[in-house]
C-alpha cells in the first residue's frame, strides 16, 4: 500500500514540477503560437545555475528568482534572434537551444553536479524542525503546490494586464497588434522572455528537489511540456455555445492555465503506469516520445469528429 | 494632409519578374477629404494603401503626413494616427479574446500597454453604448469570443476598434468585398456615419462602383500605378457609374483583354 502511496506522491510532485514548466510551454505554444525549442536549454539552465549557486552558499529561495531571470534573459535572447535577425521560429529555438547545451556545462563545469549534502528549499533545518515527523514526507508536496498555484495566479493575472492581452493579441492577429500602433516584435520578446523564465525556475526547482543537476535533463523538455499542453488543453475544452433561444452558457469552466497543471500531472501519471508496467528507466525518452505521438494523434481523432458534427 | 512625392516601387528588383508599378506617382490628399478608389486587380489601390501606412517599403519617394516626413518611420509607429480596416473581416479584431476585450485593446491604443488592468470596468457602458448603435445586438454578448462572430459583425466591430480613439486617417481597403450585399450597405452607412461624425480624412478602395459614386468627395481610378481619373467635389457628382464602368472597357480593350 506505501508503495502505491509514494508512487502518487512521486507522480504529484514530478507533475508539479513540469507543470511550471507547462505553463510556460503553453505562453509559447498556445498564446505566441511560437514552437519555443530553446525550452529544452533554459531548463537545465536553471538547474544548472541553482546547482553552482547552492554550493557557492546562496540562499536556496533566492535561487529560484536568479533561475527565474536568467530564464528570461536567454528567452529574450531567442526573441531577439527572431524578431530582429529574422530567423524564423523554429530555428531561432534550435539555435538558443544548442548554445544553452554547452553554455550549461560551462556554468556547471561538468555533465552532473550533486547538491544532495546541501540545504535547498525543500531539505532545510527549518522544515526539520517545524514539521512534525509524520507530515515531512508531504512538506515537499505541499511546497509545490504553493509554488505551483502562486505561478499560476500570477501567470492568470498578468495574462488579464493590458500587457497581457497585447500578449495574446500578437499569437492571435499580428496585424491588429500593428494598428494598435505597438511593435509585435517586442511584444513577442517579452513573451517569450516570461515563458523560459518559467522554465528555468522549474528547471531550478527540478534540480533541489532531485539533488543533480545532470545535463541530460533537458533533452525532450518541450515534448514533455507540449504533452501537457495538449493533454490539458484538449481535456477541459472551454467552449461557449449559443444556444436556441440566444442566451449564452459556458460549457466547463477550466481556466487554460490549470488545464495545463492537471495536464502535466496526467502526463507524469501516464509515464508511472508506462514503468510500473515493466518498461525500465532508461527507456523513459521512449515512452515520452510515443506518449506523445498517442496524444497528438488522439487530438487529432477529436478535432476531426468535431468537424465532422459540425 | 497626406503627400505621396515621386513614389518609386518595383516588385521583384533584378529578377526577370521584374515589374515597376509606381514610376513618379504623386497624390496629395487634402485634409477632410474621403477619396473613392476604383482600378481593375493590380492597379496599384492596396499597394498605394500600404505604402501611406508602411507596410510596404518604397525604393525611392517621399511620404509626408501633415509637415513630417514619415518616409522611414516604421508601420506601427505610423498606426498612431491612422485607423485602417481591411477586406478580411479576420484581420482587424483577435478571434480568441471576447468582444470587450477586443474593444478594451482598442480603446488602449496609443496609451501604454502597462500592467494594469486590461478592462476598464469604467468604459463597460461606453463600450455597450457604442455596440448599441450598430443594431447588431452585440451590446449583450461582450463575453463572447469573436471568433464565433459572423462576418458582417465582425467588420462592424473591426470598424468601430478602429474609428475609437482619436485618428486623423482612415484606410479602408476594400472593407465591404467579403459581405453580403445587404451586409455590405449597413458597413457602408456605418462608415459614412462615422467619417461625418469624426470628421476622418478617408481613403477608401472598392470594386463597388456604386459606393464610389454614391460615397465621398473625390474618386480617383487607377490604372497601372496611374491616376487616370480624379474628380473632386461638382465633378465628382457629375460623375455617373457608366462613365467609370466605360473607362473600365476602354482600358480592357487597350490591354487587349
Amino acid at each position: 500500500m506505501s508503495a502505491i502511496i509514494s508512487i502518487i506522491l512521486g507522480v504529484l510532485e514530478e507533475g508539479l514540477v513540469y507543470a511550471i514548466m507547462a505553463m510556460g510551454v503553453y505562453i509559447t505554444y498556445k498564446i505566441l503560437d511560437f514552437p519555443d525549442l530553446s525550452v529544452d536549454g533554459t531548463f537545465p539552465l536553471g538547474s544548472a545555475v541553482t546547482a553552482v549557486l547552492i554550493i557557492a552558499g546562496v540562499n536556496p529561495v533566492l535561487t529560484l528568482f536568479i533561475s527565474f531571470l536568467i530564464g528570461a534573459c536567454a528567452g529574450m535572447l531567442t526573441g531577439l534572434i527572431h524578431v530582429k535577425l529574422k530567423v524564423r521560429d523554429l530555428l531561432s529555438g534550435i539555435i538558443m537551444m544548442t548554445a544553452l547545451y554547452s553554455l550549461n556545462l560551462r556554468i556547471a563545469g561538468k555533465a552532473n553536479l550533486p547538491i544532495f549534502s546541501q540545504d535547498t528549499i525543500f531539505k532545510n533545518a527549518f522544515f526539520k524542525t517545524v514539521v512534525p515527523k509524520v507530515l515531512q514526507p508531504y512538506t515537499m508536496l505541499v511546497l509545490l503546490l504553493i509554488i505551483a498555484v502562486i505561478m499560476k495566479l500570477l501567470l492568470d493575472g498578468y495574462l488579464k494586464t493590458k500587457s497581457g492581452y497585447l500578449l495574446r493579441a500578437v499569437g492571435d492577429n499580428e496585424v491588429l497588434v500593428t494598428a494598435l500602433a505597438k511593435d509585435k516584435g517586442t511584444v513577442k520578446i517579452i513573451g517569450l522572455a516570461i515563458a523560459n523564465a518559467f522554465v528555468a525556475l522549474a528547471g531550478s526547482i527540478y534540480a533541489q528537489k532531485s539533488g543533480f543537476f545532470e545535463i541530460s535533463t533537458g533533452t525532450g523538455t518541450i515534448v514533455i511540456g507540449l504533452a501537457s499542453v495538449i493533454i490539458g488543453t484538449n481535456l477541459f475544452k472551454r467552449k461557449p455555445f449559443i444556444k436556441a433561444n440566444g442566451l449564452f452558457k459556458k460549457g466547463i469552466t477550466v481556466k487554460a492555465t490549470t488545464a495545463v497543471v492537471i495536464g502535466a500531472i496526467l502526463y507524469k501519471a501516464c509515464v508511472a503506469v508506462a514503468i510500473a508496467a515493466g518498461m525500465e528507466a532508461s527507456d523513459l525518452k521512449l515512452i515520452t516520445a510515443l506518449l506523445f505521438l498517442i496524444i497528438l494523434v488522439v487530438s487529432n481523432g477529436r478535432k476531426r469528429r468535431v468537424r465532422a458534427g459540425d | 494632409m497626406i503627400k505621396l512625392e515621386n513614389i518609386n516601387k518595383y516588385y521583384n528588383p533584378g529578377t526577370v519578374n521584374e515589374m515597376c508599378l509606381f514610376r513618379d506617382f504623386n497624390l496629395t490628399v487634402q485634409e477632410g477629404e474621403f477619396i473613392s478608389v476604383v482600378g481593375s486587380n493590380g492597379s496599384g489601390k492596396t499597394s498605394m494603401l500600404n505604402i501611406i501606412c508602411g507596410s510596404i517599403p518604397i525604393d525611392s519617394g517621399r511620404i509626408v503626413i501633415g509637415q513630417e516626413d514619415i518616409t522611414y518611420m516604421p508601420e506601427h509607429k505610423r498606426q498612431r494616427r491612422i485607423g485602417r480596416v481591411y477586406q478580411n473581416p479576420a484581420m482587424g479584431t483577435c478571434p480568441t479574446m471576447t468582444i470587450l476585450e477586443n474593444m478594451s485593446l482598442a480603446d488602449n491604443k496609443g496609451k501604454s500597454f502597462n500592467l494594469s488592468r486590461g478592462t476598464d470596468k469604467k468604459r463597460r457602458t461606453n463600450y455597450r453604448e457604442i455596440l448599441q448603435s450598430l443594431n447588431l445586438g452585440l451590446e449583450d454578448k461582450l463575453e463572447v469570443p469573436v471568433g464565433s462572430l459572423s462576418g458582417g459583425q465582425r467588420q462592424a466591430l473591426s470598424l468601430m476598434m478602429a474609428t475609437m480613439t482619436p485618428i486623423e486617417f482612415l484606410i479602408l481597403d476594400e472593407h465591404t468585398a467579403a459581405l453580403d450585399p445587404k451586409t455590405a450597405e449597413l458597413i457602408m452607412q456605418l462608415t459614412g456615419q462615422v467619417v461625418r461624425e469624426k470628421k476622418l480624412t478617408t481613403i477608401m478602395v472598392t470594386h463597388n462602383l456604386r459606393y464610389a459614386v454614391e460615397y465621398g468627395n473625390r474618386l480617383l481610378m487607377m490604372h497601372q500605378g496611374e491616376v487616370i481619373i480624379d474628380k473632386a467635389d461638382e465633378e465628382k457628382n457629375a460623375i455617373a457609374i457608366e462613365d467609370i464602368l466605360d473607362k473600365f472597357n476602354q482600358i480592357s480593350i487597350e490591354c487587349g483583354n
